[in-house]
């Protein structure tokens, strides 16, 4: 299910940005293209305990048709896939760097990201780095900051709605088939 | 990167006819669908194991969820300002789901003493049995409030507008206090509904409904709901943060952020009490929110009419309506209810020499010829209750006093026929009353 080309507005949620930066950071136009235009995504802090919050999001983004990529030195293989200890030896492209480490580890992070030439990076809920944020988009990276990509993709293309949850999407335009 | 045109923030009208459905692909059903089915089927046996462990969102089984229920949930949600809500099978069912989840025992709850008088029995009686003690206070004492709280308190609870006497809660000053003690403030939004107020917007964390009342609006279908405000941190909850043993020590707060508390209902309170929705009745309550705002608003204007007419009648001691200058919180219903303080009110019989007030109260009720004699509120029709010799009737003397219910009582909640016309009536009661 999807919501059609109807509009959809931004969330009111207790994100710690101001509200000038949910604009630079959290625009649901900016987003909905996002997980439209995105394949790979790789997951730096993937965990390998299936009961972790970056296990669920890489499990059902996973279902949801994207290439996932486990980023976790720890780790061989998470979901079926090969785990990376780092971004750069990844040997494919990424689009969309997915990050579930401490936000004080985001702008060496973003440094990788900007390296391997991804095209966008998302610092999941409650991990905001302005320094990280900035750096990428001055690379020309599309940022997202302390926002959940499954919770995202559950708003505007998923089953979000059956959970009882305001997506803030209203329109009158039929769905699209997925 | 162009700068497209922020999206439109749709009017509450228009979220009260769209939000939260959008035309099925296939179909193109315009009203909502009524998914009269139990069970879902599944795509195939690893995404039934995924949403089982919740790492897929959808449906499995209309006591947890259904795609009726989930259109009222969103809409109710959207018009409320919350993240979401889960519906329940009433709004009794919503209060103890909310205190279920939230609570565990040895918690403690201070709550306002002006409350319905089933929610006040819910919580003194039921509550005890979890051993969850609740402290009551006059709702418009912030020290009594204050005086209340120790640290077992795990939340405050009260009413928009109170039951029976109008108490306005000042939202604003109590939601400063639970947030200065980190606990979360639960409000009862009946009375108001979102459409005259919305309590998130003056700090409060988690709001429940019974939407029985002015939500339905025709007396048709019982429901509830609880909603979250996605503003607390739930940290500090065990009952909401803590690994859970019912989803393999599954850390809700850490894995659904805003969402946790609302999930945590939905997965594991509404799922083990069984407390859920029927879709029908979720049908019918959102039709009942499709006309909510012009109901709200002829039905409050009416009341006020009425109120008016009776404080100025002779066999009339006293109204306690709060949009009136009279009612001691007029000033907190024009800040938190400038719409208009709902369309329930409670007026008190003059005492007739020689007569029980109890009597009197039963003479007028018989007397009326529009306003149905029933134990409810919120209806297109004009309800009218002795709350001393029904609702309240379980409540000991001590409790009716504290919340502020005297044998001469009358309860009205104000319907959508002609106001001249229930004005007629009352008056022709009234009259009677010196045959």
């Amino acid at each position: 299910m999807g919501p059609g080309p109807g509009v959809a507005c931004a969330v009111t949620l207790n994100s710690a940005l101001t509200p000038g930066q949910q604009k630079l950071y959290q625009d649901p136009l900016v987003i909905q293209r996002l997980l439209r235009d995105t394949r790979t995504i790789a997951i730096v802090g993937l965990s390998t305990d299936p009961q972790r919050a970056s296990w669920f999001v890489a499990s059902y983004l996973k279902k949801a048709g994207y290439r996932i990529i486990p980023v976790n030195p720890k780790a061989t293989e998470i979901l079926g896939e090969k785990a990376y200890p780092n971004l750069a030896s990844i040997p494919g492209p990424v689009d969309l760097v997915d990050v579930f480490r401490p936000a004080a580890e985001a702008t060496g992070i973003a440094r990788d990201a900007v390296a391997i030439k991804a095209k966008s990076l998302w610092l999941q809920l409650k991990l905001v780095n302005l320094e990280a944020a900035e750096l990428a988009t001055r690379a020309g990276l599309t940022v997202v900051l302390d926002r959940c990509v499954k919770m995202e993709h559950g708003r505007y293309f998923g089953g979000l709605h059956f959970a009882g949850m305001n997506t803030e999407i209203v329109t009158a335009r039929k769905a699209k088939l997925a | 990167m162009s700068n497209p045109p922020d999206p439109r923030r749709f009017g509450f009208e228009t979220r009260m006819v769209h939000a939260g459905h959008i035309p099925d692909a296939v179909t193109g059903a315009r009203a909502v669908p009524i998914y009269q089915t139990t069970s879902f089927v599944f795509d195939d046996a690893e995404q039934a194991a995924q949403l089982f462990e919740l790492k897929q969102y959808g449906n499995i089984y209309t006591r947890i969820s259904n795609p009726t229920t989930a259109v009222f949930e969103e809409r109710l949600a959207s018009l409320e300002g919350a993240t979401g809500a889960v519906a329940t099978a009433s709004g009794m069912a919503a209060q103890l789901v909310t205190f279920l989840t939230l609570l565990q025992p040895g918690d403690e709850v201070v709550a306002s003493s002006q409350l319905y008088g089933g929610s006040i029995t819910q919580l003194v009686h039921t509550l005890k049995k979890f051993n969850l003690p609740v402290r009551f206070v006059n709702p418009s004492r912030l020290d009594e409030w204050e005086a209340a709280i120790t640290p077992k308190t795990r939340a405050l609870y009260g009413e928009t507008i109170g039951n029976p006497r109008g108490a306005i809660l000042d939202l604003e000053r109590i939601a400063a206090l639970a947030a200065s003690h980190g606990i979360p403030l639960i409000v009862d939004n009946t009375m108001a509904t979102p459409a005259l107020c919305r309590p998130i917007e003056h700090g409060a964390t988690l709001i429940v409904h019974s939407a029985t009342k002015f939500i339905g609006g025709h007396g048709t279908a019982l429901g509830g709901a609880l909603l979250d405000s996605g503003k607390f941190d739930f940290s500090r909850y065990p009952t909401v943060a803590a690994p859970s043993p019912a989803y393999h020590d599954l850390r809700f707060y850490d894995t659904f952020g805003h969402y946790a508390f609302l999930m945590k209902a939905r997965a594991e309170t509404v799922r083990d009490t069984g407390a859920c929705l029927s879709p029908f009745n979720s049908f019918l309550l959102i039709q009942g929110l499709e006309t909510l705002s012009l109901r709200m608003e002829r039905q409050t204007g009416s009341a006020l009419r009425v109120a008016q007419f009776l404080e100025s009648h002779a066999a009339v001691a006293w109204v306690a309506y709060a949009g009136l200058p009279s009612h001691p919180d007029h000033a907190l219903a024009q800040k938190y209810l400038p719409k208009g303080a709902g369309a329930v009110f409670s007026f008190g019989l003059k005492k007739r020499a020689g007569e029980d007030a109890r009597a009197t109260g039963r003479k007028f009720i018989e007397g009326l010829q529009l306003f149905s004699h029933l134990a409810n509120i919120g209806d297109v029709r004009s309800l009218v209750i002795h709350p001393a010799s029904t609702t309240h009737q379980q409540l000991t003397d001590e409790e009716l006093a504290k919340g502020g219910v005297g044998a001469e009582l009358i309860r009205l909640s104000i319907g959508l026929e002609n106001v001249e016309d229930l004005l007629w009536d009352l008056d022709q009661a009234l009259l009677a009353l010196s045959r």
